[in-house]
């Protein structure tokens, strides 16, 4: 098993069959990428991933934990190598880290000496803006996520939630291309969950920046993306291409309705397989 | 109400009861050092009284000698720490940060690490001859070395994530030390100044015992071979004093440098 491998095409730049009410251009190109750990007789992690996402989608990855979906996101923010395959922003190679590929991380990864604004304005400031410049943008984010009372707050004196706000707020100042978000609620409690998602919807409403996140979370999924990427368990495949046709802008209600529904059904019968196949 | 139990693991306790217990324990050592020392049943010669050590310290604080020698070691002590402390902390940030600078000082940092100090001091006495610059050296020895293996570990427990982050907001490769793993690491590098500071204090009598002119150490020594019992007591407890003056010198410091750590 593993030796003979399934013929998949690169579909087409803009041939995918989900993109209709996001631009047409391409932001970001995902070509046939493998990873391989621990050399070539290693573990294979990712196997031949394809996909592309347009601008100002919101595509949502899910999988079997162990899938190699967080390692995807890190080789996309040109924070671990490719073995195989190529990536691309903008019709740029991907070939290290750099800032139009902002990520919120599931750890907290707030600079713990900085205060939240400074936190905020730290992508500006490495952009080399001024102060003003960078002080209007941090306060515009900060309200965004409805953080400005706690702008001289140091990351200690908050709550898991209100540092993946900071995060949301840090990386959106910086103005990336794609927003890389692995898993960003997946250390917080359930009601706080679901505050972090109703907000991440009603600021992206505001951007359309073009998204690819990572959760592990179906009804998360849903809820917050215009398509879900469905992964295989390792390695890493994608396994389902689906487009999420529930209008915006969308509310927590959403989780009862029928399309909802058939769509959550859909998922975890494709995830089943997955999980079943492993154990 | 129920009587609650002082020992209960990891338990608080009340404040009146930390100062409470500190003071106890000082004040007990202290009254069995009056008993012992008067009643006589050590020889004096051995064991002052707490009246003689007062006395030594009336007398050589009197006519300044105390304070001489007292300054003529601590510029020794900080002297030595200062130079290792300035070497030791970016040496220590690129061996945490970078393999390479670890793998190229490790093996030579580990062996020299548990060298006794006290062995050095004839070659330095040989090499750099008398003079302040050999006990500066000894201090030095004494705490480069140990601070330059904690700073590292510092450096490299920085969380892997915080730099990544970093790196998607736009920091460059070569900002990183700087930008990054510098202020994330500095209150584990106070934490290990304050440490090796106690260090630092403790390598001075090593440094003055032979060869020196001034400083307690040097006074001990005369102390010891005219028998003024009294006048050792006095230099360990200056010592000592020094010592608790400047650690808390640098929890100080340490809450003023990195407030949001706690």
């Amino acid at each position: 098993m593993g030796t003979v491998k399934q013929f998949r095409p690169v579909p087409e730049p803009g041939a995918a069959d989900a993109a209709p009410r996001s631009g047409t251009a391409t932001s970001l190109s995902v070509r046939s990428v493998d990873l391989q750990y621990g050399g070539p007789q290693g573990t294979l992690a990712l196997d031949r991933v394809s996909f592309e996402v347009p601008e100002n989608q919101f595509c949502v990855l899910v999988g079997p934990s162990g899938c190699g979906k967080s390692s995807l996101l890190y080789l996309i923010a040109g924070l671990h190598e490719v073995t195989n395959g190529t990536i691309a922003v903008n019709g740029k190679q991907v070939d290290e880290p750099g800032r139009d590929r902002g990520m919120v991380f599931q750890s907290y990864t707030l600079f713990p000496w900085l205060t939240v604004r400074e936190n905020v304005e730290y992508g500006p400031k490495r952009q080399g803006m001024d102060a003003a410049t960078r002080r209007a943008i941090a306060d515009r984010f900060l309200a965004e996520v409805g953080l400005t009372q706690f702008a001289d707050h140091h990351p200690s004196q908050l709550s898991g939630g209100m540092k993946q706000r900071v995060a949301i707020a840090r990386a959106l100042a910086n103005d990336p291309d794609v927003l890389l978000m692995d898993e960003p609620f997946g250390a917080l409690d359930s009601q706080t969950r679901g505050v972090m998602q109703k907000l991440l919807l009603r600021v992206w409403e505001h951007s359309h920046k073009t998204v690819l996140f990572v959760t592990h979370d179906i009804d998360e999924a849903i809820l917050l993306g215009d398509r879900v990427l469905v992964m295989t368990a390792r390695p890493g495949r994608i396994k389902a291409d689906l487009l999420v046709d529930i209008p915006r802008p969308r509310s927590m209600d959403m989780v009862l309705e029928p399309e909802f529904i058939a769509l959550k059904r859909k998922i975890i019968g494709l995830l089943h397989d997955e999980i079943d196949e492993e154990h | 109400m129920k009587k609650k139990s002082l020992f209960i693991p990891f338990g608080d306790i009340p404040g009146r009861i930390v100062i409470g217990a500190g003071v106890t324990v000082w004040v007990a050592l202290l009254a069995a050092w009056v008993l012992v020392s008067n009643a006589g049943v050590v020889p004096k010669m051995f064991l002052p009284t707490p009246q003689a050590v007062i006395g030594a310290a009336q007398e050589l604080g009197g006519d300044g000698r105390l304070l001489t020698h007292t300054l003529a070691s601590a510029q020794v002590v900080l002297l030595g720490f200062f130079i290792s402390s300035a070497i030791a902390v970016p040496v220590g940030l690129w061996m945490g940060t970078y393999k390479v600078v670890q793998a190229a000082l490790e093996p030579v940092v580990n062996f020299v690490r548990y060298l006794p100090v006290s062995s050095f001091v004839p070659l330095f006495i040989l090499w750099i001859g008398i003079g302040i610059e050999q006990r500066v050296a000894v201090i030095f020895f004494g705490t480069f070395f140990q601070q330059l293996v904690m700073i590292a570990d510092s450096a490299r427990s920085v969380h892997p994530d915080l730099i990544n982050a970093s790196y998607t907001l736009g920091t460059k490769r070569s900002e990183v030390v700087w930008h990054v793993i510098f202020p994330a690491a500095l209150p584990g590098i106070m934490d290990t100044l304050r440490v090796t500071m106690g260090w630092a204090w403790t390598y001075l009598v090593v440094a003055e015992l032979v060869a020196a002119s001034s400083g307690l150490g040097y006074i001990s020594m005369k102390a010891m071979r005219g028998f003024q019992v009294e006048i050792i007591f006095l230099a360990i407890a200056t010592i000592g004093l020094l010592g608790l003056i400047t650690d808390q010198a640098f929890r100080h410091l340490r809450t003023r440098v990195a407030p949001w750590a706690r």
